[in-house]
């Protein structure tokens, strides 16, 4: 297709300090400094750090797509040996979409709502080809198949919002491969979607990059995924790249103590909360105009020296003995990178108690009208089915499941933001399930708090943070003066490890964690026995993710607090929970303790989620389950098992009982029960997905 | 869909039902008919004449009852006199009354006479309809066109050059009322002493003594652009601004929207990025705003039609109002209602087309 000459054993796109900034009124901020990286011909590379390291920045500076502030300052940026910061407009044009394409973050955003899907991606061709509409639409339809998606007619004549999220990125796929780019950038291509649909995806995106030997650019802040699908990565700190070198390489013997501290803060596999805590990284991302003097990392880094790190830029240097891999640390070559991490803090279990909470048989359906403008058939959407299980006194109950499976209903109905349909709560002695949250007395209120997902919109903007938590002491009738009560807020500011200065802060003045930070206190004001955590750290970077978790054990530790975990992320839920409950369709479809849940024999919804997520880990080897197709609509599930549609253990049970009949609840062991047809033996032979590997 | 137009003729019906008793009601005020009754009768009348005379004219008893009469829901009055003479809302003067229809109103064509015009109220409507509807037509052709141009051209570069001139322009004419910029105009434009017309007559480039004429109301037989020009334009500019606003706001909104970038990083070219990728979906917002124009106009133009003595229906709608022309206000109402109506039904229908997201019943 393209008519430049260009030798295959060169890099496709050569970055060599490359310097982005965004002006504003105030001032220049820099946003990526001194940033170089090679890709080569159908090589893979990842891009990881935390929000506001300028990961996203690079890839836009590849396409020359940063807005009116953003200016390339110098560096220089080469695809196929050309020079894309000198490129003019037309040419720059000529090559986005035909040699260099973009998947991006929300699929549903980034697709035109009111284009149907055909003409959205017959478009590609058609621009740079100069191809007939009929030739392209055919090769449009072979597309579609290519990113495995059923029914390509149907598909090409509908518009983005007939198509479940997994679909639309599949489009977005299929639109960036319609004219078969050398340079695929992928932009936190699954962070919007669940993790068996986000398995799909990225086994899809490998293999078409395999198949068509498209180079990629891979962006995520999430290392498990880089592993899965990158060659080589790119770890970037705070505008910078701070260590680079092929996947398995930085993975098991990192040079930079950024890389080394990230490792050390996300939940793999045999961390645990108790015996091996994972350690947070201390302080805060620095803002890009108030970078500190030296390393980026210092302030923050266990292996601060003053007067070497802070004395000057820090340049990239080349580790000796390894393929393409360097290091942004002056003292890379005289810390002993195998030593163990001495701030580990062994902590103790604490005891878990009486039953808190006891739900009998709970079920909670909605009716919705049929049209958009009413009339149509009412339809029940059932979003909690039989639901029982109790929890304990200092108890940690995960709640796990996909978006729609019911998690976040059961949670309102314990809140009493809405009453259940049928079935009993019983919250210590009192009866709750048809008692909406206006009804119930203030002790109740107090003693069930939530803790949000988005610590950005759960804070008011124009209260300070001290007001908002002496706010809900009022609310719950906690002291008698206003001065016993900021007493109270300031301690609880203690509890959640903020200073007592941040009382006068206002929540636009706090980070994402700090934020949550408040969050917990509020929620802890009255004195929550019972608290319920609604994806706390899932909108948090990986660093802090960690120290807010933490917090929220300690916290356990002192009030023996019971927590209901809500969370897709089966990483952290095995890291930090005691129960864990699995959620499909409404259903609970396996409950146990949690090595119970985590070790077969499983359901096979919980088999598919634990092969789905992915390990950051080189030596984990996990078995690779893809689940077919999406989640039934709650409106419409399917007869006899809710999870039959996409079971790869369907054929296993005999008489179709799968098909025809609502699986009964069996109890295995101690504890923990699956519901499914699937027979004891079967059950027996299933091998766990994840093994490690002989070391 | 055919569902949903049924439906919603239905609610229209009901609506329609409402606004015209209200007007009914207040039109039917008991001071209202006293007026009318001197006026029809006689100034000097006395109050049991004037009861008499009302009573003699079908306008006693409940208020329901005669708007049902008035709609042709319930038969019409009729009322033997002492001299054995019958008469009756539907009975005309030289009918048998044996031979009239027992109803006679809205429903079957019988929409009464104006006091004012004397003519059939059906007959002056009509008229005035067709008149104000060529202003309309002219009004639309020239707002609508020019308004999303402005708008596109001002919102697809946001604080651009461009888009500071003509958001000053758009700003500038929306916040000036119909009677200034109308006066403005005919100033400028359309007197024989002042703005541009004396000069163009000295040069001798204008065989008249202006260049557009100051009254429409040769309108009314020959439209042309010389007596249309004005009218038309001191309507549009207003209209122009604020829809220009509009689209602008939307089209600013859209342009920022992630698929324009996903456009743009396809390699489409920036006037296709506008036209294929922008302007549908910055059309959704500015068309309800359009079609809300239209029963706008209606009562805009009461003004300007005024102003350049053009005989539409604003102008019928001044001149029945202030001569307590009852069954001709009436009259206007069930148009207008109807119009608001159908226009808004045509409006949820198009935003349909526009928004694939949004499903009729």
């Amino acid at each position: 297709m393209t008519n430049t000459i260009w030798d295959a054993s060169q890099p496709i796109l050569e970055i060599e300090n490359l310097s982005i900034s965004f002006f504003t009124r105030m001032r220049e901020i820099p946003a990526v400094m001194d940033f170089s990286c090679k890709v080569m011909a159908g090589e893979a590379m990842g891009l990881v750090g935390e929000s506001g390291c300028g990961k996203s920045t690079v890839a836009l500076g590849v396409m020359r797509d940063l807005g009116k502030n953003g200016q390339i300052v110098s560096g220089s940026i080469k695809f196929k040996g050309r020079d894309l910061v000198t490129m003019g407009e037309e040419e720059l044009r000529h090559l986005r979409g035909s040699e260099i394409a973009m998947i991006y973050q929300e699929p549903m955003a980034s697709l035109n709502p009111a284009m149907k899907i055909g003409a959205q991606l017959i478009e590609v061709p058609m621009i740079h080809q100069g191809m007939a509409r009929a030739e392209a639409w055919e090769l449009a339809r072979q597309i579609v198949a290519d990113v495995r998606l059923p029914d390509p007619d149907r598909i090409l004549n509908a518009f983005p919002h007939q198509l479940s999220g997994g679909q639309q990125q599949r489009i977005v796929i299929a639109m960036a491969l319609m004219s078969k780019p050398a340079l695929l950038i992928l932009d936190e291509p699954t962070t919007a979607l669940d993790v068996t649909v986000e398995a799909g995806i990225v086994d899809l995106v490998k293999d078409l990059g395999h198949k068509y030997g498209t180079s990629m650019l891979f962006i995520s802040h999430n290392l498990g995924l880089i592993m899965d699908v990158c060659d080589r990565l790119c770890v970037m700190y705070s505008g910078e790249a701070v260590e680079t070198g092929a996947v398995a390489q930085v993975f098991d013997d990192m040079r930079h103590p950024y890389t080394q501290a990230l490792f050390r803060s996300i939940p793999l596999p045999g961390a645990d909360k108790n015996a091996r805590p994972l350690i947070s990284i201390p302080g805060n991302f620095p803002l890009p105009h108030e970078r500190p003097k030296g390393c980026n990392f210092g302030p923050r880094c266990a292996y601060f020296q003053a007067g070497r790190c802070d004395a000057g830029d820090v340049a990239m240097a080349d580790v000796p003995h390894a393929d393409r891999h360097a290091s942004r640390c002056v003292k890379w070559d005289e810390i002993d990178w195998t030593a163990a991490p001495k701030a580990r803090v062994v902590k103790e279990k604490a005891p878990i108690g009486k039953v808190v909470l006891q739900m009998d048989d709970l079920k909670k359906y909605y009716a919705v009208s049929g049209g958009a403008f009413g009339g149509g058939h009412a339809k029940v959407v059932k979003a909690n089915e039989t639901l029982s299980f109790a929890a304990h006194e200092g108890e940690t109950l995960a709640i796990v499941g996909e978006s729609g499976c019911g998690k976040s209903t059961f949670a309102k109905v314990l809140m009493g933001l809405e009453t259940a349909t049928s079935g009993t709560i019983m919250l210590f002695d009192e009866q709750v399930q048809s008692t909406p949250i206006q009804k119930r007395s203030v002790d109740t209120v107090s003693s069930v708090q939530m803790v949000f997902q988005n610590p950005f919109d759960t804070l008011n903007p124009s209260m300070s943070v001290g007001r908002q938590i002496i706010r809900a002491l009022e609310v719950f009738h906690i002291g008698t003066s206003d001065a016993e009560r900021n007493d109270r807020m300031l301690e609880l500011l203690d509890l959640v490890k903020l200073p007592r200065a941040f009382a006068e802060r206002m929540p636009r003045q706090l980070s994402g964690g700090q934020k949550q930070r408040v969050g917990i206190a509020r929620a802890f004001a009255g004195g929550a026995k019972v608290v319920v955590a609604d994806e706390p750290v899932s909108a948090l970077d990986v660093s802090v993710q960690a120290a807010v978790t933490d917090l929220l054990m300690d916290i356990q530790r002192q009030n023996k607090t019971t927590l209901l975990f809500i969370s897709h992320d089966l990483s952290i839920v095995r890291y930090l929970s005691d129960r864990v409950l699995v959620m499909y369709l409404g259903h609970v479809v396996e409950m146990g303790s949690t090595d119970q849940v985590f070790q077969p024999p499983y359901h096979p919804y919980t088999e598919a989620l634990l092969s789905a997520v992915p390990v950051a880990d080189t030596k984990v080897i996990r078995k690779r389950i893809v689940l077919e197709g999406d989640i039934p609509s709650a409106m419409n599930p399917p007869p006899g098992c809710p999870f039959q549609t996409r079971c790869r253990w369907k054929s296993q049970v005999a008489g179709g009982l799968c098909d025809s009949q609502m699986p009964p609840v069996q109890t295995l062991t101690d504890g923990h029960q699956i519901k499914c047809h699937l027979g004891a033996d079967v059950l027996a032979q299933m091998e766990p997905v994840i093994t490690f590997a002989a070391e | 869909m055919l569902a949903f137009v049924i439906r919603r003729l239905g609610v229209m019906l009901v609506t329609a039902l409402v606004l015209t008793f209200v007007v009914f009601f207040l039109t039917n005020l008991p001071p209202n008919l006293e007026k009318l009754a001197r006026s029809e009768g006689s100034v000097r009348m006395t109050d049991a004449a004037v009861a008499s005379w009302l009573e003699e004219h079908g306008h006693n008893g409940s208020v329901f009852y005669r708007y049902a009469e008035w709609l042709g829901a319930a038969p019409g009055w009729v009322i033997t006199d002492e001299k054995g003479v019958t008469r009756g809302k539907c009975i005309g003067q030289r009918d048998d009354p044996a031979m009239a229809p027992k109803f006679c109103g809205v429903f079957q064509g019988n929409w009464g006479v104006s006091t004012v015009f004397k003519k059939t109220v059906l007959f002056s409507l009509g008229k005035s309809m067709a008149a104000t509807g060529w202003l309309m037509l002219a009004v639309m052709l020239v707002m609508v066109p020019v308004a999303l141009l402005i708008g596109v051209l001002a919102g697809m570069r946001e604080g651009s050059r461009t888009d500071r001139v003509l958001s000053t322009f758009s700003i500038a004419t929306s916040a000036t009322p119909e009677y200034v910029s109308g006066v403005i105009l005919v100033v400028l434009l359309a007197s024989p002493a002042t703005g541009l017309s004396p000069l163009l007559a000295e040069w001798g480039w204008i065989g008249s003594k202006t260049l557009f004429m100051g009254t429409a109301t040769s309108a009314m037989d020959n439209i042309t652009f010389w007596n249309f020009g004005l009218p038309v334009a001191t309507i549009a500019l207003y209209g122009v601004g604020y829809i220009a606003r509009m689209t602008r706001a939307s089209m600013t909104e859209v342009m920022t929207q992630q698929y324009i970038r996903t456009a743009r990083l396809k390699g489409v070219g920036f006037r296709q990025v506008v036209l294929r990728h922008a302007l549908r979906n910055a059309m959704i917002a500015p068309f309800t705003v359009i079609m809300l124009q239209f029963p706008y106009l209606l009562n805009g133009v009461v003004i300007v039609e005024t102003l350049f003595n053009y005989k539409g229906f604003g102008w019928m709608l001044v001149t029945a109002a202030g001569n307590n022309d009852i069954e001709m206000l009436l009259g206007a109402s069930v148009v207008a209602v109807i119009f608001v109506l159908v226009t808004q039904l045509i409006s949820d229908i198009g935003y349909v087309f526009l928004n694939p997201r949004i499903r009729l019943g």
